[in-house]
C-alpha cells in the first residue's frame, strides 16, 4: 500500500510539475463556458440588409422604417438597380435584400394588394430562414396596421412555453457538453498520452521492472487524473451555476455517482488506446480524430442527434458520451431521478466494463 | 538550398515510415468530412410533436393534420392527460406539446378568438427558437384556410371591402434547397487543413527535444531558417494536398460546384496554412513535451473554430466578441471559401481578407523563428 501510494505521488508530482499543461487544464474549460455563455448565439439581432426600393413611396418608407426598428435588421445600404444585388451578395456582408416593385403604395391602394419580394443569401440556410420568417412575420403585423377595425375572421393566440430553460440560454445545453468533454480529454486523452509517454522514454520498462503489479502500476497511474477530472468538472458547475445560473435540480450525489462511472469509462479507453499506440503522436492522433472529434461530433454536444442519417445515429449509440451527455441534462435540466436515467446508466455500465476487460487484456499480453 | 533538401528528404522519410501516421494524416480527414458533413447539420426536421386534445372537434383535428402533412413534425402521440404529456417531454419522446383547449372551436366560432398552448423542451435553445417559428407558422396557414372559407360563407351575405394585403415572395440564392451541406462543407475543409497543418507542426520540433535528437540538428551547420523551412515545407505540403482531396470531394461527392476561382482559393489556402503552421511553429519552440505542446495547440483551436463563424455567425456575437474574432486567422479563411466556393466572389472582393491572412503568416512566422533558439 505504501508503494502505490508512492507511485500515486509520482504521477501527482508529474502532472502539477509540468505549469502549462495545468494552466490549460483549467483555462481550457473556463474560457470556453464563457465565450458559450457571453460569445456564442444563434439569436440573430441587426442583420444587414439592403433596400431595393423602385417605387419610394409613403408606404414602401413606412415598412422600411418599420423592418429596421425591430432590432432584427440594420441598414447596409440602399441599392439603386437590380444588378447591384448579386454584387452586394459577393461581397458578404449582407443577408437579405428587400425589392419593393414598382408602385408599391398605389397598387396596395387602388387594387388593396402589392408584392414584395424577400432574396436572402442562404449559403448560411438556418440564418435565411429565420430571417425570412421574421421579415414576413413584420410584413403581416404591418398589413395588420393597414386595416383598422376587428380583424376578420378568426384569431387564434399560441402561447408558448419554453420548459427547462426559460429564456433559451446557449449555455444550458452546452455545460453537460462542456463536461463530458472534459472528462475525456483529461481521462482518455491525457491517460492514454501520459502511459505511451513512459513507453516513447523507455521508462515504462523501469516501472514493470518494480515489484508493483501491472494492474496496480495503472491504477496507480490513473488516479489522479481520476481527482483531476473531478476536480475541473466541480469548476464547470459551479461557474455555470453562479455565473449563467444553470440550475443542478436534480441530486447532486447522483450526479456525481454517474460522473465517476463515466470517468471509469474513458479511463478504460485511454488505457486501451496506449496499449495499442507506440507513441506519443499516435495515440494523440488516435484521441483527437477517433475519440475526440466523433464524441464532440456524434454526442448530441452540439447538434442534435435526431437530424443525422440513420447510420450516423447508429453509429452514435456506441458513443458512450451521447448516453452521459442525456444524464447529465436530465439530472441537471429536468431533475429526473435514477427511474428516469437507469437505462442509460445501465448501458455506460456496460462500456465501462467491456473497455476494463478489453484493456486488461491487451495489456497483459503486452506484458507476457 | 541543398542543406534544405536534405532536411525536406529527412522529414518525408520520418513522415512516410510511421506507418501509424499515414492513415491519420491521409485517410482520417476524409473520413471526418464525410461524418461531419452528415452530422454537422443544425436543420431541423422531424420534431416530436405531442397533442394534448380537449376538444376533439372538427377543428383540432384539421390543425393537427397541418401538422402531420409537414416534414417538420412527427406526432408521437395523443391523450387527455397534461401529467402524460408532461413526461413525454421529460423523457424527450417530445420536443412540443400542442395543447388545445376545450371549446377550441366553438370559442373560434363564436367569438372569433381562441387560444392554444405550446409547451417547449429548451435545453436546445436554437432548436426551441426554430420549433416555435414551424409551429407558428403551421397555425398562421390553418388560420388562413379557415377564414378564407368563412369570408367565402360571409362574402355570400355582406360585401365587406376586402382587406389590404402584402404578398410576400422570397427566394434563396445561392442555395435554394437549403442545403445544410452545402453551407457546412467547404467550411469543414478549413477545419481539417487547421487540424492537420497545425498539429503536425507544433508536435515536430517538440519531439526532436523530447527525444533529444534536436541536439544532433543544432550542432550541424544549418542555419535557423534552413531548419525551419525545411520543418515547414513538408507539412505545408502534407495541408495542401489534403485540402485538394477535400476540394475533390467537395466537388465530386457533395456535388458542390465551385462557383469562384480555383486560384484564389489556392492562394488563400497556401498563405493560410502557413499562418497557422507559424502558430504551430512558436508553440513548438516554447514547450518542452508533446503532451504540452499538444494541449496548447487545442486549447487555441478550440477557441479558434468557436469563434470562427463555422457553426454560428459571427454578426449575431456581442460587439466586443465580434472584435476578437479578427484576430482568428481561421475566421477569415472560413469567409473565403464560404464566398469563393457558393457564391463566386472574385479576388477583388477578397483581397482585404488576402491582406490580413498575409500579414497573420508574417507575424507569426517571424515569432516563431525569433522565439526558436539552437540552444536548449
Amino acid at each position: 500500500m505504501k508503494r502505490f501510494i508512492a507511485f500515486v505521488k509520482k504521477e501527482v508530482f508529474h502532472i502539477t510539475r509540468d505549469f502549462r499543461t495545468m494552466l490549460i487544464l483549467f483555462g481550457m474549460p473556463v474560457a470556453q463556458i464563457l465565450l458559450f455563455g457571453f460569445a456564442i448565439t444563434n439569436e440573430i439581432r441587426d442583420a444587414n440588409i439592403a433596400i431595393l426600393d423602385h417605387s419610394k413611396d409613403h408606404i414602401s418608407e413606412k415598412l422600411t422604417n418599420k423592418l429596421l426598428s425591430s432590432g432584427y435588421f440594420k441598414l447596409d445600404s440602399y441599392l439603386k438597380s437590380a444588378e447591384d444585388i448579386e454584387a452586394e451578395f459577393k461581397k458578404g456582408k449582407i443577408k437579405l435584400v428587400i425589392v419593393y416593385g414598382k408602385q408599391f403604395g398605389e397598387n396596395l391602394n387602388r387594387f388593396r394588394s402589392s408584392e414584395l419580394q424577400i432574396i436572402a443569401d442562404a449559403t448560411d440556410p438556418n440564418t435565411a430562414n429565420t430571417l425570412i420568417n421574421y421579415t414576413q412575420s413584420i410584413v403581416r403585423d404591418f398589413v395588420a396596421s393597414l386595416n383598422p377595425g376587428p380583424p376578420a375572421g378568426i384569431v387564434i393566440i399560441p402561447e408558448v412555453r419554453f420548459r427547462y430553460n426559460q429564456n433559451l440560454k446557449g449555455v444550458f445545453l452546452f455545460v453537460p457538453g462542456l463536461i463530458t468533454i472534459i472528462l475525456m480529454l483529461v481521462t482518455a486523452m491525457m491517460t492514454s498520452i501520459s502511459l505511451t509517454r513512459e513507453k516513447e522514454l523507455g521508462t515504462m520498462e523501469v516501472l514493470l521492472a518494480s515489484p508493483m503489479k501491472p494492474i496496480q502500476i495503472i491504477i496507480a497511474k490513473v488516479i489522479p487524473y481520476i481527482f483531476l477530472a473531478f476536480f475541473i468538472s466541480m469548476i464547470v458547475l459551479l461557474l455555470g451555476y453562479f455565473v449563467f445560473g444553470v440550475p443542478i435540480k436534480g441530486s447532486l450525489l447522483l450526479l456525481l455517482f454517474e460522473l465517476l462511472l463515466f470517468v471509469l469509462t474513458t479511463l478504460s479507453l485511454g488505457i486501451l488506446i496506449s496499449t495499442i499506440a507506440k507513441t506519443q503522436l499516435v495515440a494523440l492522433m488516435i484521441s483527437v480524430m477517433g475519440l475526440l472529434l466523433p464524441t464532440i461530433i456524434l454526442s448530441g454536444f452540439i447538434f442534435p442527434i435526431e437530424n443525422m442519417p440513420r447510420i450516423l445515429q447508429w453509429i452514435s449509440n456506441i458513443i458512450p458520451a451521447k448516453w452521459f451527455i442525456i444524464i447529465v441534462k436530465n439530472i441537471m435540466l429536468k431533475g429526473s431521478g435514477l427511474d428516469m436515467v437507469w437505462k442509460e446508466t445501465l448501458i455506460i455500465l456496460g462500456f465501462a466494463m467491456f473497455f476494463i476487460l478489453m484493456s486488461l487484456k491487451k495489456f497483459n499480453i503486452r506484458i507476457g | 538550398m541543398k542543406i534544405i533538401l536534405y532536411m525536406l528528404q529527412k522529414e518525408f522519410r520520418q513522415i512516410f515510415r510511421n506507418k501509424g501516421m499515414l492513415p491519420i494524416i491521409f485517410v482520417m480527414p476524409i473520413i471526418q468530412l464525410l461524418i461531419l458533413s452528415n452530422a454537422a447539420t443544425f436543420e431541423v426536421k422531424n420534431l416530436k410533436i405531442y397533442f394534448n386534445d380537449f376538444d376533439k372537434s372538427t377543428y383540432s383535428n384539421r390543425l393537427k393534420s397541418k401538422f402531420y402533412q409537414t416534414d417538420y413534425f412527427v406526432i408521437t402521440g395523443e391523450s387527455t392527460s397534461r401529467q402524460m404529456a408532461e413526461t413525454q417531454l421529460s423523457r424527450n419522446t417530445a420536443d412540443i406539446i400542442c395543447e388545445i383547449p376545450q371549446d377550441f372551436e366553438k370559442d373560434a366560432v363564436k367569438y372569433g378568438f381562441s387560444k392554444i398552448f405550446f409547451k417547449i423542451n429548451a435545453i436546445d435553445g436554437m432548436k426551441a427558437g426554430l420549433t416555435v417559428n414551424y409551429a407558428q407558422n403551421i397555425l398562421e396557414g390553418f388560420l388562413l384556410e379557415i377564414n378564407s372559407e368563412l369570408s367565402y360563407k360571409l362574402s355570400s351575405r355582406i360585401s365587406t371591402p376586402r382587406p389590404k394585403n402584402i404578398r410576400v415572395n422570397y427566394s434563396n440564392w445561392y442555395n435554394e434547397r437549403l442545403d445544410y451541406k452545402t453551407f457546412m462543407v467547404p467550411a469543414l475543409l478549413v477545419l481539417l487543413v487547421t487540424l492537420i497543418g497545425g498539429f503536425l507542426s507544433s508536435l515536430n520540433i517538440v519531439r526532436e527535444k523530447e527525444m533529444g535528437t534536436i541536439e544532433q540538428i543544432n550542432v550541424t551547420p544549418i542555419k535557423k531558417y534552413q531548419f525551419i523551412i525545411g520543418k515547414l515545407l513538408p507539412f505545408w505540403i502534407l495541408a495542401l494536398f489534403v485540402f485538394t482531396v477535400g476540394l475533390l470531394c467537395t466537388r465530386y461527392i457533395f456535388f458542390i460546384p465551385l462557383a469562384g476561382s480555383l486560384m484564389v482559393l489556392y492562394a488563400f489556402a497556401a498563405i493560410f496554412v502557413l499562418a497557422i503552421m507559424g502558430i504551430g511553429l512558436f508553440l513548438s519552440s516554447v514547450t518542452d513535451t508533446q503532451q504540452q505542446a499538444m494541449f496548447v495547440f487545442w486549447f487555441i483551436v478550440v477557441i479558434f473554430i468557436l469563434m470562427s463563424g463555422l457553426f454560428t455567425a459571427i454578426e449575431n456575437m456581442p460587439v466586443w466578441a465580434q472584435n476578437l474574432t479578427r484576430v482568428n486567422p481561421l475566421r477569415y479563411f472560413m469567409e473565403v471559401i464560404r464566398m469563393v466556393v457558393l457564391k463566386g466572389s472574385g479576388f477583388n472582393e477578397v483581397k482585404i481578407h488576402f491582406l490580413i491572412i498575409t500579414g497573420f503568416a508574417i507575424a507569426t512566422n517571424s515569432i516563431a523563428v525569433w522565439r526558436y533558439r539552437k540552444k536548449s
